[in-house]
């Protein structure tokens, strides 16, 4: 006791501890005083979980996206951290409303409270600020373009507007600067305002007391123990319910690394800023500075303008239906805009899409060659699996399909007119081709000039005529022939089957299948320019070539069919040729535990 | 222990020359040493607006022969030097636009982003048009405003283009201020 008291003389701190605790609390404990309590618990959290994830969070364009993924997918409960930190930030805005709404139900903004009511709708504000800044951080594609539509939003507030984009922004592109300063804002600026303005919200909350809530169930009562117990348990139910949310989700979402050159149309704020992103949709051209800028400060005008309103006699239940009938826009906005997104299939596409590229990001990562010194986005853009689909959509599903799509799961406007090139030179694939009643169908030559061709007429023909033993020899020709192509699904199969690939080759430059008649198998056959080389058909190397040039000696020369020279004619680089030509060949980078997608 | 004394409970001696002279010094002095490392920070703080706004570069998007006459629009990746603060790539993306071939060789070249806030339009092949995913607004392939209610204050960007060797299409590429109702190089 001594040593306290001594500690006493030094630091008064028993005074503060009394000035602490027993607070009078007006009419006792009562749980509807519990708010303020649970959003200074929040923001403890966030400044806790923050810090830890500053530990780990590197903010530049090549690194941002990176060492979010790192600390979600490698460090020890990562997942859980970020998981903690992105619902509190959700909670925390959902009390945030909750505790304006009952200090206006409970007249507690009127005088003398004014300047208490003011700082809190500046935290408020500063919280929104939080959230926003802190979105883009992960520097994934969903924060990318949904944070470029905020600034663009705020370049277009009169006069300063452009000047202050560039400042946020940091220039007039986004790169590492913005990031730069998005973090400076959300972890520095921004929480030590926070702060400041904490310690005087609560400074004029004890000034002033609390307001009770009439008439006083019971008489007055210290803050400590009964106050406390409650703010304690609601504080837990906040906690309760963030937890659930984090195992729930299991943590924070993290898209794939933002890619400006890529289209997002999954792009959509946090939910709480929905209300805004959708009110947008109602300004025709021009007139939405009215939507983003005048009509939210209006209402924020008429907020910080309570206190005054409610000195008049019916001030305060203009101020009550005021409030009802902002949120009530604002849920009516929110649920319009989720609505509108459910219903448009366009919407749910991209949503998927950008789930498939979010993973498969992680997958890459993960890889063995990992994360390169120029950032994950070249991972997804050197990926086969990623943009074969996409160059195929877009240069060959005009004439070609795979697995009867453009690629990507959509048809084309134009009908199929060349050969579905799923499996493209398996054995499957060319068993089909070497089948009389497919090959002229629109799965291979159907829809081609080639449909008249020597090609059609021999496998019409020549090998419908076959005889058992010759339809044996056919067989053990297309193993040899697939074998070619290398693909990596059949690898094994090759393997085991080396003896039969050797009898095929035998009966491929065989008088009986008469293949070597037209084309070229290595040493073997016709000189190359009357029918495609069969030399390491359906390889690599192969494909590139025909690919750059359907109309070179090896391939189909002067008998090429509308095929455009990809490469020769530059409608493709050499490294998209190559990237398409891996994904049809089924090359592409896959954990091994895993099976294929 | 003595109870110790206000600061301020010391009568002001009124009037006094020494007293005004001391508080002006202080005044002056604290004001000095609190404004310089606002003004430090203030100049790297305002940097970023001494950008200019880059000028519209031609580049190389297309071979001709990739687009077919009367054809649907197809988009096409510009491919350019970057500067990013510190760092400059070369050939990298940076942006991207929709080319279109009309009837004499002429090409029309459409920035993709929206004039709106910035996001990428879609083309909709079935709709003939231009649909942008954010808000709404839709274009039709000369990239006018279809829907006078759409939140667009302009048509799409279109953007100039020469053929130059009698095959290559290229493109001046230049994106443009988002939210205005003329275009204002960024
Ligand atoms: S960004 Fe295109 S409509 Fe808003």
């Amino acid at each position: 006791m001594k040593a306290l008291d001594w500690l006493d003389h030094r630091t008064g701190y028993k005074r503060l501890l009394h000035e602490t605790l027993f607070e009078n609390v007006p009419g006792g404990a009562r749980w509807r005083y519990v708010w303020g309590s649970t959003l200074a618990f929040c923001f403890m959290v966030q400044v806790v979980t923050g810090l830890a994830l500053w530990l780990a969070y590197s903010p530049s364009s090549q690194t941002a996206w990176e060492s979010v993924y790192y600390i979600q997918h490698e460090m020890w409960g990562g997942w859980f951290l970020r998981g903690v930190h992105h619902y509190t930030a959700h909670a925390m805005t959902v009390l945030l409303v909750v505790h304006l709404m009952q200090v206006v139900i409970d007249g507690a903004y009127k005088a003398p409270r004014e300047f208490n009511f003011w700082s809190g709708i500046v935290l408020l504000l500063l919280t929104l600020a939080l959230s926003l800044t802190g979105y883009l951080l992960p520097w994934d594609q969903k924060g990318f373009w949904a944070t470029k539509v905020a600034t663009n939003i705020a370049a277009i507030t009169p006069v300063i507007g452009p000047s202050l984009q560039k400042l946020v922004v940091g220039g007039n592109d986004y790169g590492h600067h913005t990031l730069t300063r998005f973090f400076a804002l959300h972890a520095g600026i921004i929480p030590g305002l926070i702060i400041a303005f904490i310690v005087g919200h609560i400074y004029l909350f004890r000034k002033h007391g609390l307001t009770p809530k009439l008439p006083k169930r019971r008489p007055d009562a210290a803050f400590w123990p009964d106050q406390v117990l409650r703010d304690a348990v609601a504080c837990l139910a906040v906690l309760v319910v963030v937890l659930f949310l984090v195992f729930r989700y299991h943590g924070a979402e993290l898209g794939a690394p933002a890619d400006p050159s890529e289209p997002f149309s999954a792009a959509r704020p946090e939910w709480y800023f929905l209300f805004l992103f959708e009110l947008l949709k109602y300004f025709p051209g021009g007139t939405e500075v009215w939507g983003a800028i005048v009509l939210p400060g209006l209402l924020m005008a008429v907020l910080a303008a309570m206190p005054f309103i409610g000195n008049w006699k019916l001030g305060h239940r203009f101020n009550l239906a005021f409030l009802w009938a902002m949120m009530g826009g604002v849920a009516a906005l929110t649920f319009l805009a989720i609505g509108a997104d459910r219903s448009n299939p366009n919407h749910t596409i991209a949503v998927r899409t950008a789930e498939q590229e979010a993973h498969r990001a992680v997958v890459l990562a993960r890889g063995p060659d990992g994360i390169p010194i120029t950032g994950a986005v070249t991972l997804l853009r050197n990926d086969p699996l990623t943009q074969g689909p996409k160059i195929f959509a877009k240069s060959c599903a005009s004439c070609h399909r795979y697995d009867g799509h453009d690629g990507l799961g959509g048809q084309p406007k134009d009908k199929a007119s060349a050969a579905d090139l799923k499996g493209f030179a398996s054995r499957a694939w060319l068993t089909g081709l070497f089948d009389p009643a497919k090959v002229d169908g629109s799965l291979y030559f159907g829809d081609t000039a080639h449909k008249r061709g020597k090609m059609v007429k021999y496998v019409k023909e020549d090998v419908a005529s076959l005889d058992d033993a010759g339809k044996k020899e056919l067989a053990q020709a297309i193993v040899a022939l697939s074998a070619e192509a290398r693909l990596k699904a059949q690898r094994e199969q090759d393997r085991q089957d080396e003896a039969l690939i050797a009898t095929g080759t035998k009966a491929l430059i065989g008088t009986k299948l008469s293949c070597i008649d037209c084309h070229r198998f290595h040493e073997d056959g016709e000189e190359l320019g009357t029918a495609p080389d069969l030399t390491g058909y359906g390889s690599r190397e192969w494909i590139v070539g025909i690919i750059t040039n359907p109309e070179h000696q090896r391939f189909y020369g002067a008998k090429n069919d509308r095929m455009p020279a990809f490469g020769e004619e530059k409608q493709l680089t050499p490294h998209e040729i190559g990237l398409v030509t891996d994904w049809l060949r089924g090359e592409w980078y896959e954990p091994a535990a895993k099976k294929p997608e | 222990m003595d109870t110790p004394s206000a600061p301020d409970s010391a009568p002001p001696p009124a009037g006094d020359r020494r007293e005004f002279l001391t508080k002006a010094a202080a005044i002056a002095i604290g004001g000095a040493i609190t404004a310089v490392p606002p003004i430090a920070g203030l100049c790297v703080f305002l940097d970023p607006l001494r950008r200019e706004a880059s000028a519209g570069a031609s580049v190389l998007v297309a071979s001709l022969s990739a687009l077919t006459e009367g054809g649907e629009p197809r988009k096409f990746p510009v491919l350019a030097d970057k500067v990013d603060a510190w760092n400059r790539a070369t050939n990298v993306p940076v942006g991207a636009v929709y080319l279109q071939r009309l009837k004499d060789n002429k090409i029309r070249a459409l920035n993709v982003v929206c004039p709106h806030a910035g996001c990428f339009v879609d083309f909709r092949p079935a709709q003939n048009k231009y649909h942008c995913p954010c808000h709404d607004s839709s274009f039709g392939l000369d990239g006018a405003i279809l829907d006078p209610k759409s939140p667009s204050p302009r048509p799409l960007d279109e953007l100039p283009v020469e053929i130059r060797k009698g095959t290559e299409v290229w493109v001046t590429f230049q994106n443009f201020r988002a939210g205005e109702h003329k275009k204002i190089p960024v």
